[in-house]
Order: structure tokens, then sequence, then C-alpha cells
């Protein structure tokens, strides 16, 4: 179905297809106070999805559910229950193949189980969207909130974005599927946000109408043939590439590999207007500024009000999106900074590297703190942390003592 | 997928590859009577193949694409092995993804279809080795045919990892000495086809592909079966030559050898009730339109 001749009919839910961008930037919002779980239904019941196939793994296991519930109502076209996180990922893959808008959730090890599925996915150009609420991936068992399992998403190829707050959730489900089906883009979105923090508390988010619903996925848009034999088979080469060890071989593998991460810089420019940027900034003059992503955002915003009741002043950016990596926006925020402090729920400190790894002068990085395992970050470490990069001496907030 | 789609603009006809323009004019998409027969007088939906001088495989891909029912609307779905060096030479949208994951790609595959085309029939057929559908797939293979997919798996059973240079598979028989099963393989060979009719599968064959008609015969009845009613399943012996040292030659033999009655590939079914009536139908009608046919050219040289 060709998207812009169904802008303004009806689906059977009588939801009216929109334009997508009148949708979300237009239409008028309704204040609602929900968990981030029912958010995630509530975007899903307006993104006009095929296929939903759902596994329970805490913490978006409600998410996954509630949306069997939208199933049950007529709002998604098929979703059942897969055996594992390995297999749910691959069916979502045959469902993309077959040209559905495909919508699924997982969490911690449910990404490590079905890793090998995603630069699959990539490859295959298929754009699916996953939510990941992130947790522990550690041994012994954990459930709770930690963002390790990001870092491994950043390397498959895959459009990785880390939502911060609810209300960012809701957008970019809705958003994330505008990009990723884009033809020069027609890549996966992981689209992940901080577990619990986000998924089980309530918080007010803005809803777009409940009438309105983005069109449908029309897969022969698509940069690869969608495999439902409507259009031509072809022969696709004479020998498999897995075969030869031979340069046409390698040259090929290798300029697939650059075509998808030129597909991930190529989705820059729609998640720019989509997202208003790459990142967010706050007092960008500040000789102190935190940079980081999700749900250490929201505490480094409580830091900076903790320190400017003591006369310090403290920027913020917000990285939105891990992949593509907004490295000339990191660059030219951080362009005066004197110290920069990386705050992360997660034991590596994957983002202090990645931003070490983009500026000039990386030793004003400051890595930290880090917490993991479920620890909770309070505004004080950040606080005393940006002190102690700054050279001011501080009482040890909790400790063995002297 | 209609013929009018494959048809290529009269202005765009030279510059066509030779082999496209063989299969716009000559491969039997949409003739209903579609068969082995027609091996060797029309176009088949293979271009070549790149397995080894004489593999049995080559020979079940012919006979499996001539007898689809359906191809112009049929989407195969294979995985890592042998198979998959063929499959890029298959004239029906096919799909690669991982090893042993092709009966999970293949339950999404069918219920998008199922969505996108709630009124067509869309053939989902899965072709892969016993590695993949036995031991690294079988709870995706398993599970599919719990929840009652409408998909038919085809194993290519040749009792070995072949591709990766014949190490043990859960389907070899157990004493046989390969790689990683150094003083021989210490269990016995899966039994799969009885586990497939206990996991809901409502057609299951155990054969070998020695006999052309016989493979039409049983992929024609698990694709109806699968379209209509649910899972089926068809093990194929398609020995791997290589690796038990045959010459390219003894492939039919071999086969023959071990479909005799008391060997391990004498032919077996299972249909299930719903299952039989079903094909007791298709055959009627299928009966009905041969005589009505014959009638008809009767009647045009009268
Ligand atoms: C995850 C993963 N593990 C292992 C492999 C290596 N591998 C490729 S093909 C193959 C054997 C295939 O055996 P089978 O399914 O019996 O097919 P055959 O080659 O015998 O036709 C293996 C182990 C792989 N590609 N992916
Ligand atoms: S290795 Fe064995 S199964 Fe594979 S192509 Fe050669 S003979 Fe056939
Ligand atoms: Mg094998």
């Amino acid at each position: 179905m060709a998207t812009q001749t169904v802008i303004g009919s009806k689906n059977k839910k009588d939801q009216v297809y929109t334009d997508p961008w009148k949708m979300m930037n237009e239409a008028e919002r309704t204040p609602s106070f929900f968990t981030g779980s029912e958010v995630i239904k509530e975007a899903l019941r307006r993104a006009s999805c095929d296929v939903m196939i759902a596994y329970p793994i805490t913490p978006q296991s409600e998410a996954a559910a509630l949306i069997g519930e939208l199933f049950a109502e007529g709002y998604i076209g098929d979703y059942f229950r897969g055996e594992s996180e390995f297999a749910v990922m691959s069916q979502c893959a045959g469902a993309a193949f077959g040209g559905a808008r495909v919508f699924t959730t997982t969490a911690g090890p449910g990404t490590m189980r079905a890793m090998e599925n995603f630069p699959m996915w990539a490859g295959a150009r298929l754009p699916i969207q996953m939510i990941v609420t992130c947790r522990g991936i550690n041994s012994p068992l954990s459930i709770q909130p930690d963002t390790l399992e990001i870092s491994y998403l950043m390397q498959t190829g895959m459009l990785v974005w880390h939502a911060e707050t609810a209300q960012d959730f809701y957008d970019w489900i809705l958003k994330g599927y505008m990009v990723s089906e884009e033809p020069d883009v027609h890549l996966p979105l992981a689209l992940c946000c901080d577990g619990f923090f986000v998924t089980h508390t309530k918080d007010m988010v803005d809803l777009t109408p409940a009438d309105m619903c983005l069109p449908p996925y029309d897969p022969y848009r698509s940069p690869v043939p969608c495999m439902d034999m409507e259009c031509p088979p072809v022969r696709m080469m004479r020998d498999p590439f897995v075969m030869k060890s031979n340069y046409i071989s390698y040259a090929t593998h290798a300029s697939w590999q650059q075509e998808v991460w030129a597909a991930v810089e190529r989705s820059r420019k729609h998640t720019i207007a989509w997202l208003d940027g790459l990142i967010e900034i706050e007092k960008p003059d500040a000789e102190v500024l935190i940079v980081t992503s999700g749900t250490a955002v929201s505490q480094g915003r409580e830091a900076i009000t903790l320190l400017e009741e003591e006369g310090i002043d403290v920027g913020l950016v917000k990285v939105k999106t891990l992949r593509p990596w907004p490295g000339e926006e990191i660059r030219e925020a951080t362009k005066h900074a004197k110290h920069i402090i990386v705050p992360e729920f997660n034991v590596a400190g994957w983002m202090a590297r990645e931003i070490r790894a983009t500026i000039p002068n990386s030793e004003r990085v400051y890595a930290g703190p880090h917490v993991c395992g479920g620890m909770t970050m309070p505004p004080e470490i950040i606080a005393a942390d940006i002190k102690s990069a700054m050279g001011i001496k501080t009482s040890a907030l909790a400790g063995r003592g002297s | 997928m209609s013929l009018e789609r494959i048809k290529i603009a009269p202005e765009l006809h030279d510059i066509m590859p030779e082999e496209y323009q063989d299969l716009v004019q000559r491969a039997t998409y949409g003739n209903n009577s579609r068969g082995w027969k027609d091996i060797g007088t029309s176009k088949e939906l293979i271009e070549e193949h790149s397995l080894c001088a004489g593999c049995p495989e080559s020979m079940a891909f012919r006979y499996i694409l001539a007898s689809l029912p359906n191809p112009e609307d049929t989407v195969m779905v294979g995985s890592t092995g042998c198979t998959s060096l063929v499959f890029p030479h298959v004239g029906v949208h096919n799909i690669h993804s991982l090893f042993g994951n092709q009966n999970a790609i293949a339950s999404g595959l069918k219920r998008a279809l199922t969505v996108r085309f709630p009124d067509r029939a869309k053939d989902v057929v899965v072709l892969a080795g016993d590695g993949a559908t036995v031991d690294i797939g079988l709870d995706m293979t398993l599970q599919a045919w719990f929840r009652q997919e409408k998909f038919t798996t085809i194993c290519f059973d040749n009792e070995l990892y072949a591709n990766t240079g014949g190490q043990e598979s859960g389907l070899m028989q157990k004493g046989f000495v390969a790689k990683m099963a150094p003083v021989g393989k210490t269990f016995e060979k899966v039994r799969l086809p009885e586990i497939a009719r206990e996991s809901g599968c409502h057609y299951v064959v155990n054969c070998t592909v020695s006999k052309p008609n016989l493979v039409e015969k049983v992929i024609k009845n698990a694709i109806h079966v699968a379209r209509e009613i649910g899972p089926t399943y068809l093990q194929l012996y398609t020995p791997c030559i290589l690796e038990i040292g045959k010459n390219s030659m003894e492939g039919l033999q071999e086969m023959r050898d071990s479909e005799k009655p008391t060997e391990r590939f004498a032919y077996k079914e299972y249909i299930s009730e719903t299952a039989k009536e079903l094909l007791t139908e298709i055959a009627a009608k299928e009966k009905e339109r041969k005589a009505a046919a014959k009638k008809q050219l009767a009647e045009q040289t009268a």
C-alpha cells in the first residue's frame, strides 16, 4: 500500500492514518499519568504494527503482555509468545523479511541470548523495532537496572537510542519507525531505557490522540527485496560469497558492512529532524559539563540543582542517540569545558570511553561515578565526584573513615 | 505473484540475462499440473548448483522445485550448510539468516504473509540439513510444530555435518566413526519422524530421494496439508557421498540400499485424520480436473 494514498483513511479500529509529522508535532496532546510499560502500550496502539512477538523477562514483561491486550482488541495484526529470545528475534526477522512492521521488547539476559540475530537484522536491512529495558547481565542472577547490555548492541550495525523519560519513550517509539523505515536507512532500532526507573515508575506523558495512527509500513520502499514473491525472484549470485576465498568475495562482504554503517550515518539527518538533534544541551558555557544518556541524565540534573545551591555552575549534555554517535555535536558542546563528568549505570564505563575517543584533550573526561547491579545513583555522589574533579575538598559521603 | 510481474519490458528484453528470459518464457509458474516430468522440457527453478558432483542433494533440489504446487506464491527458508550454497540459484524467494533458526524465521514469515495477504495462499517451505533441524535448531523445530505453524519443514538428512567437514550429528547412525565421534557415535539416530508425529505434525514422511515421482507426491501432500491444516515434516535421505567415501555415480545406489524394507529409510508415513480427509478431497478434485481437461482436448481435436 503506498503510504501517501492511505493518509486520511481509517483502519479497522476507526483510527485515521495520519501524516506522521502532523501527528507527532501538531496534533493536540493529552497529559496522562502512566507507567513506562503503559506508555509503550499507548505508543503501540498508534503505531500500525503488523506483528509483535513477546517473551517474558523482567522488567519488560508487563509491556509485552499489555501489547497482547492491544492485539486482543484488534490493534496489532498478529501476536504470540516465542520460545526464547533467540527464537523471538529470528521470528521477528522472518516477519520483517515478509514485509511486516515488527515490534518486540527484551532486557538483559534476553538481549544477550538473542545477540547473534542483531548483526543479521542489520545486514538484512530489517527495520524491526526492539525495546530494551536494560537490566543486569552479570552472575549471580540479577534483575536490577544496569546498562551494560547497550555496549554490546552498539557494534551490531543497529540504530541505538537511549531514552531518558517515559515521554522520550512514547515519542521515540513512533518517530523511531519513521527513521528506521526510510529507504536510505532501513535498519533495525534498539530503543533502550533503564529498566524499572522508566518502566515501573509513573510519570506525566503527553499523548497524541488515540484516534490517529501512523500510516502502514510500505515494504516496497525497502532497498532490498521483500521476501513475499510479489516481485521477480532473481538469481542472486553465481557462487555464494561464503564459499570463496578471493578478493571479490572479501570486497563484497566488506562493502556491505560499510554500507550498513553508512546507512547508520544516513539516519543522522532524519533523526536530527525527528528528535530535534542527537543531543540536548543545558548551560553550554559552564566550566563543568555532565555528559551522559538515559536515567543518568535525570540524576545529573538533580546533582546540578544541588551544586547550584553551593554556587557551582554545571552544564548538561543529554546524549539521545548512541548509533549514530553524535561525535561532532559532543566535540562542539564540550569545546570550552574544563571538566567532563560521565556518570553511568554500568561497571565498564562505555559511555566515558566513547566520549574520550571523540574529543580532544580527553584527560578532561572524568569516568564516573559508576553504579551497577541495581545500585541507585544519588545525586550527591555525582556532586561529590564533580567537586573532586574540580579539586574542591569534600568530606567522604560514606566509607571506612580515615 | 502474477506472471505479468516477471515479464520483461520489450525495450529491456535484449539486456536481460538469458537465464531470466528463459524463466519468463519457459518456466512453469502458474501451471497447476507442474511436476518432476517437466524437468528437461521446461525451465527449472534452479539454475546451477555448487554442490559436489553427484551429490544427491542436487537431485532432491530439482525434484522439490519442480513439484512445488504454487511456486509463484512460495517463499523458502534455508539454513547454513550445503543447502545454503544452492539457494542463491533458486527462482523463488528464499531466506538465509542464521544456522538453525529456520523454523523461527518461517514462523514469523508465515504470520506476516497471512496478515498481509489474508485472501491468498502463500506457502512457506523450510529446507535445512539435519544438524540445523535436529541439533542446533531442535528447539525451534519442535516449538513451531507445537504452535501448529502452517508451513512444511523438509530435512535433508545426510546423517552428518557435511558443510563443516563431516562431524557427528544427532541423525548420524550409532557407531559411525566421524570427526568429533572419534570412537564411534555412542547414541542412536534421533527418531525425529516419530517425535514430529507426537509434536503435532499432520503429515510426516521418512524416505530417500531415489524416486522422483515419490518425491513429487510427498512434497505436494506436505505443502497442501501445511497450507490448510498445520505443520508437516519430510525427512529425506540425501547421502553425503563425499564423507561416506562414495563416488559421484554411487549416490543413487546408496539411497536404494538404505530404503529396503528393513533399512532405516524404508518408506514410512504418518497422516492425521484431518489430513487424510483433505488429501482425499484434493485427489478427487485433481481427478475431476484431469477428466475435464481430457474431455476438452478430445472436443478440440474432434
Ligand atoms: C551458530 C553457528 N554455529 C556453527 C556454525 C558452523 N556450521 C555451518 S554449517 C554447519 C553444519 C551443517 O550441517 P547440516 O545442518 O547437517 O547441513 P549439511 O551441511 O550437512 O547439509 C555448521 C556446524 C554456524 N554457521 N553457525
Ligand atoms: S559435502 Fe556432502 S552433502 Fe555437501 S555437497 Fe558434498 S556430497 Fe553433498
Ligand atoms: Mg547434514
